[in-house]
């Protein structure tokens, strides 16, 4: 939709000054968008690392388990592990990376080191694939962080590229042509002025040497 | 309730109740979007779910993604990855830059 105005001077001076903060506006957006992608290519990288590191571990953690499952019986497996550790748990802080909020994570182990269950009628196996997922869990929580920060800036990046054309594509070159429509109108009114002037003045003087 | 919790199918997350994770059984896809919503009520920071699931709970999943916590995140499950997360990134990747350009 095109904006509405009126063909005076004073518009003119507020479509002027509408102007020259949506180019400051655009600027500091394509800056801003510019920066984000810069930043989330580093952190989508670091993502992808940890998803392949992750996966592997993973991998590695429940072939233990099937292992161990393979040496127990399902009843014991489940026995062993049914009464839980003493929670995991997470600090949680808030950063910024350039005004969008993203988590910040720090994994605290649960206060119990060691096996949540007794060494009677359990395998080896099952305290490995125990271990492992343990050592995995700094690993995953980083995870968590870095997708999470992905994921808040990807949706960033795309907001604010929609406002850097909204303003580039629509606002700017709108208010442009309102501005060059008024000081076109404004001319021609001056023109006009001076047309009419010219006319009395050549008409007073016809007048005066008849 | 645990600032951590995982959902999946039963031998994929059991390992995670060693860890001191709050452990859920669930396969289903519209009982995994409730399941989620109740957790973020209760204020889980992270939830980590098997790689089907994730897929299967997509209505959620997309819920959350603009907030800050919970944080959804996808996990392999006993039968190793499906691909899931990678395809996730690689959509974040699209998104941001328009191309994949990094994988």
């Amino acid at each position: 939709m095109a904006i509405s105005y009126k063909p005076t001077r004073m518009e003119m001076s507020r479509l002027k000054k509408r102007l020259s903060t949506a180019s400051r506006g655009h600027k500091l957006m394509k800056d801003k968008r510019d920066e984000t992608v810069r930043r989330f290519i580093t952190y989508v990288r670091r993502n992808k690392e940890l998803r392949q590191r992750v996966e592997e571990l993973m991998s590695e953690a429940m072939a233990s388990f099937v292992v161990a499952k393979a040496t127990m019986t399902p009843a014991a497996v489940e026995e062993a592990l049914c009464c839980p550790a003493a929670s995991a748990k997470v600090q949680v802080e808030s950063g910024k990376v350039l005004s969008t909020e993203v988590p910040r994570l720090t994994y605290v182990p649960s206060a119990e080191s060691g096996l949540p269950y007794g060494v009677l009628g359990t395998s080896h196996e099952l305290d490995s694939a125990v271990e492992k997922f343990s050592q995995l869990m700094p690993l995953l929580i980083e995870l968590a962080e870095v997708e999470k920060t992905c994921n808040l800036l990807a949706d960033e990046i795309e907001k604010t590229r929609r406002r850097v054309n909204a303003l580039e594509y629509v606002m700017i070159p709108q208010l442009k042509d309102a501005i060059h429509d008024i000081s076109m109108k404004l001319d021609e009114n001056e023109r006009g002025n001076l047309t009419r002037l010219m006319k009395t003045k050549d008409m007073l003087k016809s007048k005066d040497e008849g | 309730m645990a600032d951590i919790a995982v959902i999946g199918s039963g031998d994929s997350v059991l390992l995670g109740r060693a860890a001191g994770l709050d452990v859920y059984f669930e396969t289903d896809g519209h009982r995994a979007c409730r399941l989620i919503d109740r957790l973020a009520d209760e204020g889980t920071r992270v939830i980590f779910v098997t790689e089907p699931v994730f897929e299967l709970a997509a209505e959620a999943v997309q819920k959350y993604r603009s907030r800050p916590f919970p944080a959804i995140i996808p996990i392999p499950d006993s039968k190793g990855p499906t691909g899931a997360a990678m395809a996730n990134i690689r959509a974040n990747v699209e998104k941001a830059i328009g191309a994949d350009i990094l994988f």
